[in-house]
């Protein structure tokens, strides 16, 4: 028990120096170092640090274990970025990435491992027993660009999105070349000779991985969408199931030796539009928070860990061999960018320029992918210790060197940087316009093209797949209604939160019956007041920057999100089951425009089952602590019943004179817009976000 | 290249065409071919009928749409060189290209192609997407998914967002501007070889 106790407490200090290492490294120390150098090394040299200290101790430093490694600390990382995998950039540049993935990271390996084995015949070198097959295992694990080191480094400096998802995406698929590659070399070094079938069936071996990883990663993650959709009873487990899936997916292929990094992201691909439409808002919530949490925890123990490694590994150094090294991997990837990028343009819609093909070659950084590799190589393999220490050198260079120096260059040359973006309805609607247009465009020309075979696969998802894995009604709903609806909904957060809408509700209140419906009854006066406001509000309204971004550090959520949302989702429950009900309300709260915070301001809204005839109007009254200060203050009637006997107002709706809350009625165009016959069934209701 | 050439040589001013869209004569000869694969009775000229047979514009939303900005307005047919130059909008964009304000845009360029997808939306040509051809638009991309209260409001949100001297329609440079993150080129360019 004392153990057991001293093992996990050793685990839980490891993490929460970590995670304090992380917080201090980024934020207190020194914030302005933290923007010039990344925090891969910042973490790195804390666990030199730490390793150095546990030396001076006497004690034995813990050295990356590879198996903690590949099991857990890996599988939350490659997640995270699978799940969240931007899938539009993605599959326009598909071919490109598995490009640099497969012939760039086979092209690497030959030419470093073939190269390393002609230095080492030199007989000044000292390692003329280092045998081709030795080498070549080593140029294996040395040449694959690490997607942990990539994501550490590419965070902060916002490249535009094309050469992000080339270097980002080649990283991920490149696992598949690394694993194949490396258990061949592995196993064809025990062996000692190669024929030619054995190349031959590692050519397959190589498919028969890469393949069946995303195989199997699909069918789990086919099964995860599936199971999501009978979840709607059980919605606190929901998030667990994403994660079970996506794990079993991993360890299931890795058990087969396939490509478990690609197993993973097919799974979470795969999972993510059906799962998203069948959870509740809480479950993504959740599983947001902890894919960012677990994969920034590894991240940040996985650099430490690194540095500690460097400390207490076992070291042989030879400085021919490792400067060598350093400087054939840096080569092998230029002229690798080069020269594929030279093919590739042939066959590309949109080229690769000089700047776009710098950064990728630049971004080929290193990391610990490859040191665990190296680690695991058998201890009586003869020049491990010479391996692992040429492989750290190569991280270290590249992490520290290129991930320094990458933001200064990338200003220095100008090259495109990520736009941030607001969403924006209108880009969304003549995207898809221009989405429908180019399809008819190649039917036009005649051409089997990107839009047609993008039109094959929407068209299929829609029929067919859909049906059976997002529960209720919601697979009949088209992308841009959820869009819609998301962005109506961010903006009512995002009015919350700067104050314009009353967000902590007392007990008493009930927000629940705000029925919005526009009414044929609704005179042009009327709209037109409703449209002018409206359009003024978007004007005013300072619209925080939402940007689809994929950075694990900034994380698009309002606190209140959650307060506003479940009013939101108990607003949207009521109204539905009141659409039985020709009810004719429509809901102006009129607020104080000026004013910061709601202040005194009370909203008397009281549930209210009856159902009333169409031309009686109920009226409700606000009381305002404040009076009308806007000169241009328009008002709306705010309809709602207030008791239980109503007051008939006879006529039609009837204006106060009153501030008008631009923001107020932006939510109640919210709830007027979303008004929709929903799904039937009602409480649980699920969100797309 | 001999058919190449025989090819071009039955098509009249094909060497004005090719300066004027920037295709290759490789380019030329293959839409050619296209051509008459959907000219089908041979009169050298292209009806509505003949862009209706191919399928894949039948099931698309807009597909109509897309049939009727080949015709110029009163014209019946479209013969090749209309044909061309239509699709040259399409063309990828070339990158060296010297920023000459003076010269007229190529029928490739960024603008030009913004201005094809405006007049896709204009569909009465006043310069203006008003309310009820945004309307038009949403809704048969939308199909009878949504009810006509959620088209309206997403119609008044689109032109509200887009709209900045109030006129309630959205203007060229209004389209242009909303669409100024998007990589145009990349988005609205096909492959004309193979």
């Amino acid at each position: 028990m004392a153990n057991y106790c001293s093992s996990s407490s050793m685990v839980d200090l490891w993490l929460t120096t970590a995670a304090a290492a992380r917080q201090h490294v980024c934020f207190h120390l020194i914030p302005r170092l933290s923007g010039v150098v990344p925090e891969s090394c910042l973490l790195i040299v804390v666990g030199l640090l730490v390793g150095g200290l546990i030396k001076v101790i006497g004690e034995e430093p813990p050295v990356l274990d590879s198996q903690l490694f590949f099991l857990c600390l890996l599988p939350p990382i490659i997640l995270d970025a699978g799940y969240f995998l931007p899938i539009r950039p993605f599959t326009e540049n598909v071919g490109t990435i598995l490009v640099f993935a497969v012939i760039g990271t086979l092209w690497n390996a030959f030419f470093v491992g073939g190269l390393l084995y002609a230095l080492c015949q030199i007989e000044s070198v000292g390692l003329t027993s280092v045998d081709l097959l030795a080498c070549l295992l080593f140029g294996s694990i040395v040449s694959a660009v690490d997607p942990v080191a990539v994501l550490a480094v590419f965070e902060k400096i916002h490249i535009n999105e094309l050469v992000h998802i080339l270097v980002f995406g080649e990283s991920l698929l490149n696992d598949a070349v690394t694993v194949v590659l490396y258990n061949l070399f592995e196993e064809f070094s025990k062996v000692g000779t190669v024929t030619v079938l054995d190349v031959f069936l590692g050519v397959v071996c190589f498919f028969v991985v890469s393949l069946g990883g995303v195989l199997v990663g699909a069918i789990y993650g086919i099964l995860a969408a599936f199971t999501s959709r009978f979840t709607s009873h059980t919605r606190v487990i929901e998030p667990l199931f994403v994660f079970l899936y996506s794990y079993m997916a991993y360890l299931s292929s890795e058990m087969f030796h396939l490509s478990g990094i690609m197993a993973l992201i097919a799974c979470g691909v795969v999972m993510r539009p059906y799962v998203e439409a069948n959870i509740s808002h809480k479950s993504y919530t959740t599983i947001k928070y902890f894919l960012k949490m677990w994969s920034s925890v590894s991240e940040t123990l996985i650099f430490i860990f690194l540095g500690v490694s460097t400390v207490a590994g076992p070291h042989a150094w030879n400085w021919t061999f490792v400067i060598v090294t350093v400087i054939l991997c840096l080569v092998s990837r230029v002229l690798g960018v080069i020269g594929l990028t030279f093919i590739i343009n042939k066959f590309r819609i949109v080229r690769l320029t000089k700047k776009d093909q710098f950064i990728v070659a630049y971004g080929g950084l290193r990391g610990a992918i490859a040191f665990s590799l190296g680690y695991l190589l058998s201890s009586n393999h003869q020049k491990r210790n010479l391996f692992l220490t040429a492989i750290i050198t190569v991280i270290f260079f590249t992490v520290f060197v290129q991930g320094m120096t990458i933001r200064p260059l990338v200003e220095l040359l100008a090259v495109k940087r990520k736009k941030e973006s607001k969403p924006s309805i209108n880009q969304e609607i003549h995207t898809e316009f221009l989405d429908h247009l180019l399809t008819g465009v190649e039917g036009v020309r005649g051409h089997y093209g990107h839009y047609h075979w993008k039109e094959k696969v929407n068209r299929f998802n829609k029929i067919y797949v859909k049906r059976w894995l997002i529960a209720g009604e919601n697979f009949m709903e088209p992308e841009l209604i959820a869009f819609y609806r998301k962005m109506e909904l961010k903006q009512a957060i995002m009015l919350v939160e700067s104050g314009q809408l009353p967000s902590a509700l007392p007990s008493t209140v009930s927000m629940q019956n705000i029925q919005a419906r526009a009414t044929p009854r609704l005179s042009k006066k009327r709209e037109e007041e409703i449209r002018r406001i409206l359009r003024s509000n978007l004007q005013n309204n300072k619209q925080r920057m939402c940007s689809f971004s994929y950075s694990r550090h900034t994380l698009f959520d309002a606190d209140e999100e959650d307060n506003v949302s479940q009013v939101h989702l108990r607003k949207m429950e009521r109204r539905v089951s009141m659409m039985k009900g020709r009810m004719s309300h429509y809901l102006t709260v009129p607020a104080d425009r000026e004013s910061p915070r709601p202040g005194v301001r009370r909203v008397r809204f009281e549930s209210n089952n009856q159902v009333f005839s169409a031309d009686s109007v109920p009226t409700a009254h606000f009381e305002q602590p404040s009076t009308p200060r806007t000169p241009d203050a328009v008002s709306l009637e705010e309809e709602v019943p207030k008791r239980r006997n109503l007051k008939a107002d006879g006529g039609g709706p009837r204006g106060t004179v009153s501030d008008s809350n631009q923001g107020e009625l932006n939510y109640q165009r919210l709830a007027r817009c979303l008004s929709d016959p929903g799904p039937n069934k009602v409480e649980n209701y699920p969100f797309m976000s | 290249m001999g058919s190449t050439n025989s090819t071009l040589s039955r098509i009249p001013n094909v060497e004005e065409l090719m300066q004027e869209t920037g295709f290759t004569p490789a380019h030329i000869v293959r839409l050619y071919d296209r051509f008459e694969a959907l000219d089908k009775e041979k009169t050298g000229h292209l009806r509505p009928q003949d862009f209706g047979a191919i399928n894949r514009l039948a099931m698309n939303p807009i597909g109509d749409r897309i049939i009727g900005s080949f015709f110029s307005t009163g014209q019946e047919t479209v013969d090749f060189h209309s044909f061309v130059r239509i699709l040259a909008h399409f063309r990828p964009a070339d990158k060296n290209r010297p920023k000459d304000p003076s010269m007229p845009q190529p029928v490739n360029s960024r603008t030009s192609k913004l201005k094809f997808a405006f007049q896709l939306y204009d569909q009465d040509k006043d310069g203006k997407i008003s309310r009820a051809e945004l309307l038009q638009v949403l809704r048969s991309m939308l199909e009878m998914q949504v009810t006509e209260e959620q088209l309206e409001s997403i119609a008044d949100r689109t032109i509200q967002e887009a709209d900045l001297d109030k006129d309630d329609a959205i203007s060229f440079e209004e389209f242009r501007k909303s669409l100024e993150k998007v990589n145009i080129d990349h988005k609205m360019s096909i492959r004309f070889l193979r």
